[in-house]
């Protein structure tokens, strides 16, 4: 269950960021990739938690789900991987490598000036 | 209401310190290995005879993880190689401040490889960098053959995937074609090797591994 100190980071940035904008956030995007080892829903579970009773709540989390993508190195294009298939679906090379699938990252804040 | 962009990972604070723990290994000349499982899949094991294998006198030193007790430690501390216990007290994985706090007493120019025994979990310590060079993933023949495919984000991010406890292979159903299909399929680069602590099997392969490991190029 390390969504508990992953919240705890995230609120850590937002109150940074309240600072440093002198506002209150009502609302915090995050991009989570499939690849993250992450699990959206203890983490919505532990955020919630760590708000609750605090002078951030009410704080809203906006979960953007990222797939899995890889890259073919013949083609040079993106795509997704499905069924954990790695190879190329256009020519069928195996010859690909990760592109995308490993973000836990912030997207945006709502904030309202105070 | 406005909306403003920010960037940055979640995990910024703790890929700050493992960059800053990379650094310091790179510098130091240490090489550390991280190895990740779940409980009972035979890491402190594997450890064991790892450090015995090994003449009195190589640098080598372990930093072993768990939510309680130092009973690993004590394991491992007999074999006269600097061992640390981290106990994370509820935590269920390392991150690099840990480690970073854990070494603090170590004279990091005496230490060549540093091994790191994670809390036994499949899935937690995979968010967390702790400054590695390489990282081992141990899947033992007592657990599903679809452990790859259930958490691709672990055996995607293993440099190397070590197969334990082979010896009981004829009493168990695991399929191990399957298995190296599926961990190639979440990690088509992973290398996989096939252990037993208990008959000694693959573990020459295994030093080898660890001696390379130890003599790879540092990157730039």
């Amino acid at each position: 269950m390390h969504e508990m100190s992953i919240a705890g980071s995230m609120l850590e940035a937002v109150r940074a960021e309240s600072a440093r904008h002198n506002a209150r956030v009502l609302a915090l995007g995050l991009k989570i990739g499939e690849l993250s080892g992450v699990d959206s829903e203890s983490l919505r579970f532990c955020f919630d938690a760590l708000v609750t009773g605090t002078d951030l709540a009410p704080l809203s989390l906006q979960i953007e789900h990222l797939p899995w993508r890889h890259r073919c190195l013949p083609c040079d294009r993106d795509f997704v991987v499905l069924d954990y298939r790695t190879e190329c679906p256009l020519c069928g090379s195996p010859n690909t490598e990760l592109a995308g699938g490993k973000e836990l990252e912030f997207a945006y804040m709502e904030i309202e000036e105070t | 209401m406005t909306r403003v962009p920010l960037e940055g990972k979640v995990l910024n604070e703790n890929d700050r310190l493992a960059a800053d723990l990379r650094l310091g290994f790179q510098r130091h000349g240490t090489r550390c290995v991280n190895l990740i499982s779940s409980p009972g899949s035979g890491k402190t094991m594997l450890l064991e005879r790892t450090l015995a294998s090994f003449e009195p006198g190589r640098r080598v030193a372990v930093l072993t993880g768990d939510i309680q007790t130092d009973n690993d430690a004590q394991r491992l501390a007999r074999y006269g190689f600097p061992v640390r216990q981290i106990t994370t007290g509820g935590a269920c994985h390392l991150d690099a401040r840990m480690v970073s706090t854990a070494l603090a007493e170590w004279n990091p120019e005496e230490i060549d490889l540093l091994l790191i025994e994670n809390v036994g979990n499949l899935v937690c310590p995979t968010s967390y960098d702790l400054g590695e060079e390489a990282r081992v993933v141990l899947l033992s023949v007592t657990e599903g053959e679809d452990k790859p495919l259930k958490y691709p984000a672990t055996f995607n991010r293993a440099d190397l995937v070590l197969l334990t406890k082979l010896d009981l292979l004829p009493y168990v159903p695991f399929k191990m074609e399957l298995a190296r299909e599926f961990i190639l399929r979440v990690q088509p680069h992973a290398r996989i090797l096939e252990v037993s602590c208990t008959t000694g099997l693959g573990l020459d392969t295994w030093r080898q591994w660890l001696d390379a490991a130890a003599a790879l190029p540092q990157p730039a």
